[in-house]
């Protein structure tokens, strides 16, 4: 690689290296106001989801017919559906399920991902078949993948993650086999096994810790499009059922009414728009931070 | 270089292998029978045990693989179970509609996503890169279908300047054909030309500080000429490989730029499978996409020696 504007910031570290962790937490946040900015408006979509309840919402599934389709007005910022729900209250409560599908599935997919590329990288004998395995599965579009998936399940948030996990392990099991593939070749790696270590043991002890900055980075991608893809399902009635709001079932259930009610759609849509791009922020900041290469 | 063509093309035999048994095995993801999940809540028992034997449910896991592998490599995708048409021909009677609606869709974004990556590599760090770099995020964050909404609310609904939703053939004229394409390709263009731009900056950044461009600016080279010529020449091998894997982004995001408009494309034959547990149609648009996406793979592998002759195979 050539020599670039981005090699000459790395010689701050050594400046920083003797302040304590908050100074050097405060410059990293005033440094980077994209990350900062992410980050907050994450802690406060978090706030929002976890205590729904107190920020003066409603029942999500209250019907008030002889109030349907009204403005967003005083009382009704968002507006309210054709059940005459309140659409403030549903698209708050909304923001739990994208959050757990979010995390749940960048967890899981990682877990196991991780789990599986560590064993396919360092078996050399497994290698050539699993990535063709890995190869064909990756040329099946994810989102048809998990459609395709939800149809042979019942529509509940425990199956969307599901469904969304699938199609992301052979993505991270070919990150993690990469970073194994370079790193078993590591002097530290060799000098070990010279040392009698067993492969179990520098697996965990010698490959994982490396891992680590990487897979943090990817599983904040990997939360953003998960949020983005329930609502994919949602909104093509494969997702999370209707008795649970969800940003994505939410406007799902406003698109017969775009031209008279068109806040039904616009402000679930503004939430998940803001969410994902914060996450997304915060992830193109942790790679900044922890030095990973994209 | 012929033969390393073909090598690649029998290459992607097994891949393609995987992809067949994989989707076949998505009936046996869930637990229990596929042909009580596929009749619905419904359901007799007499069309139970109908969907049964028409899936071939009764053989054995690998006589059922072997017998759909057989299937398939002699192009039959079986019958629909809701229409009891052959999967083939509903499958080509929608494609036309997606091919157009991916093909306007990377011409709108390669159109607008690589001079604007080389615009803001050029002026790198001005206001007109940070649009672009925030334009390149949001792009990213927003769901394509809530996009599709806004701007049929802005240019549909309020300025009444084109159609709401609904597709014409090209045989029924071009205005109305393109009229009712133009939304749709937009919505869909704005993931794939943020990803676009993103590349084509990194890619053109790299490029930008090597001594031969430095030469041809400072022998009063024209900028356009030394960026296009010079710099985007050697910057386009990233880009090239962007529009192989973005093939696939194009393609899950017309399943729901469809489903807002009312396109009759493959993304709406699938969802309305979806919705009826049309398996046979589900299993047969998984298996032809993937298969596309798996040539069109193939074709930017290609490309790349004739781009870049430094590349051997």
């Amino acid at each position: 690689m050539a020599v670039s504007a981005t090699n000459v910031g790395t010689l701050a570290p050594d400046a920083t290296a003797a302040r304590s962790p908050a100074a050097r937490a405060r410059r990293f946040l005033t440094r980077h106001p994209t990350f900062t900015a992410g980050l907050a408006v994450l802690l406060l979509v978090l706030a929002v989801g976890v205590l729904a309840p107190l920020w003066w919402t409603g029942d999500p599934l209250q019907m008030k017919p002889a109030q349907r389709l009204q403005q967003p007005s005083a009382e009704r910022w968002f507006g309210s559906d054709h059940f005459g729900r309140d659409v403030y209250t549903r698209t708050v409560y909304g923001a739990r399920v994208s959050l757990l599908v979010g995390a749940a599935v960048s967890v899981l997919s990682l877990a196991l991902g991780t789990t599986l590329g560590l064993v396919i990288g360092f078996y050399r004998r497994l290698d050539t078949v699993m990535m063709r395995v890995m190869d064909g599965l990756m040329a099946i579009p994810a989102i048809l993948l998990a459609l395709a998936l939800m149809a042979m399940m019942r529509g509940s948030v425990r199956n969307v993650i599901i469904a969304l996990v699938i199609p992301e392990i052979p993505r991270v099991i070919r990150l993690v086999r990469a970073s194994v593939l370079s790193l078993r070749e590591h002097t530290m790696v060799e000098a070990a096994r010279a040392l009698g270590v067993g492969t179990p043991r520098i697996l965990l002890r010698y490959i994982l810790p490396a891992l680590v900055a990487p897979l943090i980075v990817q599983a904040t991608y990997i939360g953003a499009s998960a949020i983005l893809f329930e609502a994919y399902l949602s909104f093509l009635g494969a997702g999370t059922p209707p008795h649970i709001p969800s940003w994505g079932n939410i406007m799902a259930e406003g698109k017969t009414y775009v031209q008279l009610a068109f806040w039904i759609i616009l402000f679930p849509g503004l939430f998940l728009a803001l969410t994902v791009l914060a996450i997304n922020l915060v992830g193109d900041g942790l790679r900044d931070l922890l030095n990973v290469r994209g | 270089m012929f033969a390393e063509i073909l090598r690649r093309l029998v290459a992607t035999i097994p891949v393609m292998g995987v992809v067949a048994i994989a989707v076949f095995a998505l009936l046996h993801v869930t637990p229990g029978d596929p042909a009580v999940i596929i009749a619905g809540d419904y359901a007799t028992t007499d069309d139970i045990a109908r969907i049964r034997t028409r899936l071939g449910l009764d053989e054995p896991f690998h006589v059922q693989v072997g017998l759909w592998l057989s299937r398939i490599v002699r192009g039959d995708l079986g019958t629909s179970i809701f229409s009891g048409l052959p999967v083939s021909t509903l499958i080509g009677q929608r494609a036309a509609t997606t091919i157009w609606l991916t093909l306007f869709a990377m011409l709108i974004s390669v159109g607008v996503g690589v001079p604007i990556g080389v615009l803001a590599a050029w002026r790198k760090g001005s206001w007109l890169d940070r649009a672009v770099m925030v334009f390149a995020v949001s792009g990213f964050s927003m769901p394509t279908f809530w996009l599709g909404f806004i701007l049929v609310y802005v240019f549909a609904i309020t300025a009444g300047w084109l159609p709401v939703q609904g597709y014409h053939p090209i045989a029924a004229g071009v205005w109305p054909f393109l009229s009712h394409l133009v939304l749709p390709a937009l919505t869909l263009s704005v993931v794939y030309m943020a990803l676009i731009a993103r590349m084509t900056r990194a890619s053109m950044l790299g490029v930008l500080d090597e001594d031969y461009i430095r030469t041809a600016f400072a022998k009063g080279l024209a900028p356009r000429g030394v960026l296009i010529r010079h710099a985007l020449k050697n910057a386009s091998l990233p880009v090239v490989t962007i529009i192989g894997i973005g093939f696939a982004l194009l393609i899950g995001g017309a399943v729901v730029t469809e489903s807002v408009f009312a396109l009759p494309g493959l993304g709406r034959l699938t969802v309305d499978a979806i919705v009826r547990r049309d398996y046979p149609v589900i299993q047969g648009v998984l298996l032809v996409v993937s298969g596309v996406y798996v040539l069109i793979n193939l074709v930017v592998d290609v490309l790349y020696v004739i781009l870049d002759p430094r590349i051997r195979y």
